[in-house]
């Protein structure tokens, strides 16, 4: 391959890093979210030509694979849509003076870094790489988190800072058991850290020491998951942070904690003698979305609410992988897919409602389809399709997990529909007050851009009624992959 | 040889849990950052035996890092921070000194039973290593949740993370480990940069968003 030809896989790493550079080099708001916009879908044109070339064969810092390449493509693709939103928010943010010119260059520098870090979590074959990766996307939303500078934000901020470096330093300490764990077996050096090799071998390793690097990674990467104890920095980064990034974690950052969790799933699958970590995957996920749900009610911030509902999604999808199967797992990345994109709308509608009425507090948004009929609709659409209502996707991938579910364990069927009546409870009644009604609060016009928003409600509506049959094959294809 | 080489190894990370343990019990910010530039100082030590014992040039490199950023650059630069924060006399623990260090006891004999358990087809010096790297892992945790100052917090994240460093070294010939220490002590800079910006705080009274669009509004 000459040196000249286009290779995919370097353009989606490259092309954020580049950016990043650029971006906080330049100054001028205008050019620099315009910027941000390109460089976005420059990645992502390039992660969808990753469907048609032929793939590199897997060297020892990067893969691509069947699993890997739906996450590349899904993470580019909410990147891109968030970074059109993200131009129409910041501008007004701009002009109310919460942010500053200088301010605004550094967070486009740390959004195309955060992208980076991302990318390079899901392509890499290498699992000190994937940490690195991951503790690079960490580091930059912590930051993204304070850029208010508000106490409230540099509170959240300390806390995801304090418990997130936690996580992750408990899944650097399983890293280093797996490669204990594999270094009998296929020698000291690189060959100990790197995917293709480790699941080949997984069938030898040290059951025990497997079982324990486990527990470390799954507290760790769990951590960054939200699961249920381990949540407490998800709420808080959520409200206080730009909404864009709040979309992003939702929709893209848990994706990647998830993403880590799973392919040490498989890795541990592929060792008869180890533990199954399927039921401990199922109580955390029950956990969560039980939890959860009952804190759906409690919530007096929009923000805050939209991030609960996150933790409970992230519940269903740890539950459903963790049942296992092929028709579990189909479910489970069907969701994963699904949640990315509903979620993330429902934070640009969020992220415009805020700005509107200069308020995140539910008590005083009223009646916002009297007063802002698309932005209200929007809202109504991703909150019926977050509840699980049909005939939206996320109705689709919920139905499969409780079906496969009461397939093979009709109790833990039960205890999940429970959470899932609870959260559609809380979400319809919030939603009510909120989009209907008496108006309440500023009636200005919002200056939104509606495209990102209704591009993700229309790909979720079209999930709903018809999912393309290459579609299904390939996601059937993977979650035979997961085990 | 071979003897001496496990006995050194073997001190140097059992001084690390030692000194874990005497972070337990510090009241005062300053002697508690004694304490660890004491804990970088050993981990430096450690690391450096482990580079030539195991014959791992590379090492060196996280020794040095250890030494110059954690066992001088930090403890310095936190002195500062909490000399100008006024903060050197805040008590803020949330358990009793007790209760701590028998919970501390506990967690040790809890790594040492695991990972004595699990690894006893690995070879005696990783074994004993990856133990007590755990003990200190764990300890630094405590000294974690056992403090409310932002500065405490901090250096018992940075304990942990020695113990993390010690484990990575003591896993014979793995990659990446020059990258991961570089990798944790940006994190650490950062963390410490975050302990700068919470100095806004002080400068206003209370820091909400008019406090700061009255800043601006005086610049303009």
């Amino acid at each position: 391959m000459s040196v000249f030809s286009f290779d995919p896989v370097t353009a989606v790493l490259l092309i954020p890093i580049g950016s990043a550079v650029l971006l906080a080099a330049l100054p001028g708001y205008r050019l620099t979210a315009r910027l941000n916009v390109v460089a976005s879908l420059a990645t992502f044109l390039s992660a969808l030509s990753l469907f048609v070339i032929e793939r590199p064969q897997p060297g020892p810092y990067v893969q691509i694979d069947d699993l890997n390449i739906v996450f590349i493509v899904l993470n580019t693709f909410v990147g891109f849509t968030t970074s059109v939103f993200s131009a129409s928010y910041i501008a007004h943010e701009i002009e109310t003076g919460r942010l500053t010119p200088v301010y605004l260059r550094f967070y486009h520098a740390m959004y195309q870094t955060m992208m980076f870090g991302m990318n390079l979590a899901f392509a890499s074959n290498n699992i000190g790489l994937m940490w690195v990766a991951v503790e690079v996307a960490t580091l930059t939303t912590v930051l993204m988190v304070g850029i208010y500078r508000t106490h409230a934000a540099l509170e959240a901020a300390w806390k995801y800072f304090i418990l997130g470096s936690v996580g992750i330093a408990f899944a650097l300490f399983g890293t280093i058991l797996v490669y204990m764990a594999a270094r009998p077996i296929v020698g000291e050096g690189q060959d100990g850290m790197v995917w293709t090799v480790l699941i080949q071998h997984a069938a030898n390793f040290d059951p025990a020491l497997l079982n324990v690097a486990f527990i470390f990674l799954f507290l760790g990467y769990g951590t960054k998951v939200g699961l249920a104890p381990l949540h407490a920095w998800l709420p808080d980064a959520h409200a206080e942070g730009p909404t864009p990034i709040s979309a992003v974690l939702s929709g893209l950052l848990l994706n990647v904690a998830l993403y880590a969790l799973l392919r040490f799933k498989i890795l541990l699958t592929a060792n008869p003698a180890a533990i199954a970590p399927g039921p401990l995957m199922v109580t955390m996920g029950l956990l969560s979305l039980v939890f959860a749900s009952f804190m759906l009610y409690r919530r007096r911030d929009i923000k805050r609410l939209f991030a609960y509902s996150s933790i409970e999604h992230m519940g269903i999808i740890v539950f459903a992988f963790g049942m296992g199967g092929p028709l579990a797992n189909f479910a489970g990345l069907l969701h994963m897919v699904m949640h990315s994109l509903t979620k993330s709308a429902i934070f640009y509608a969020v992220g415009h409602i805020s700005q509107i009425k200069g308020t995140q507090r539910i008590a005083n948004i009223r009646g916002l389809t009297v007063t802002h009929p698309a932005l209200g609709w929007g809202l109504v659409i991703g909150v019926v399709a977050i509840a699980g209502l049909p005939p939206l996707g996320i109705f689709m991938s919920e139905f499969l997990v409780v079906s496969s579910t009461f397939a093979r364990q009709p109790l833990l069927a039960l205890a999940l529909v429970f959470g899932l009546l609870l959260a559609f409870g809380a979400l319809t009644l919030r939603l009510t007050s909120v989009a209907f009604g008496e108006p309440r609060g500023s009636k200005k016009p919002a200056e939104a851009s509606y495209v990102p928003m209704f591009a993700h409600l229309a790909l979720v509506f079209g999930a709903g009624i018809y999912l393309p049959a290459p579609l299904v094959v390939w996601f059937q294809h993977v979650a035979r992959l997961l085990g | 040889m071979h003897s001496l080489s496990f006995d050194v190894s073997h001190t140097l990370a059992g001084g690390l849990v030692l000194i874990s343990f005497m972070m337990l019990y510090q009241d005062r910010l300053y002697s508690l950052l004694n304490v660890f530039a004491l804990h970088a100082l050993v981990l430096a030590f450690s690391v450096a035996w482990q580079a030539y014992i195991q014959n791992a040039p590379h090492l060196y490199v996280t020794a040095a890092i250890a030494l110059v950023f954690k066992a001088i650059v930090i403890p310095v630069a936190l002195h500062r921070i909490v000399q100008q924060l006024g903060i050197h006399r805040d008590i803020e623990s949330a358990v009793g000194i007790g209760p701590t260090m028998l919970a501390g006891m506990g967690l040790v004999a809890l790594s040492m039973v695991l990972m004595l358990r699990v690894t006893a087809d690995a070879d005696p010096l990783a074994r004993e290593d990856l133990a007590f790297a755990l003990s200190v892992v764990l300890l630094g945790l405590l000294v974690m949740v056992t403090r409310r100052n932002a500065v405490s917090q901090v250096v018992g994240f940075m304990s942990l993370e020695n113990g993390l460093v010690l484990a990575a070294t003591g896993a014979k010939g793995m990659p990446l480990v020059v990258e991961i220490s570089v990798a944790f002590s940006i994190l650490i800079a950062f963390i410490v940069i975050g302990i700068f910006l919470f100095r806004i705080r002080e400068r206003f009274d209370s820091v909400d968003v008019s406090a700061l669009d009255d800043f601006r509004g005086e610049r303009r």
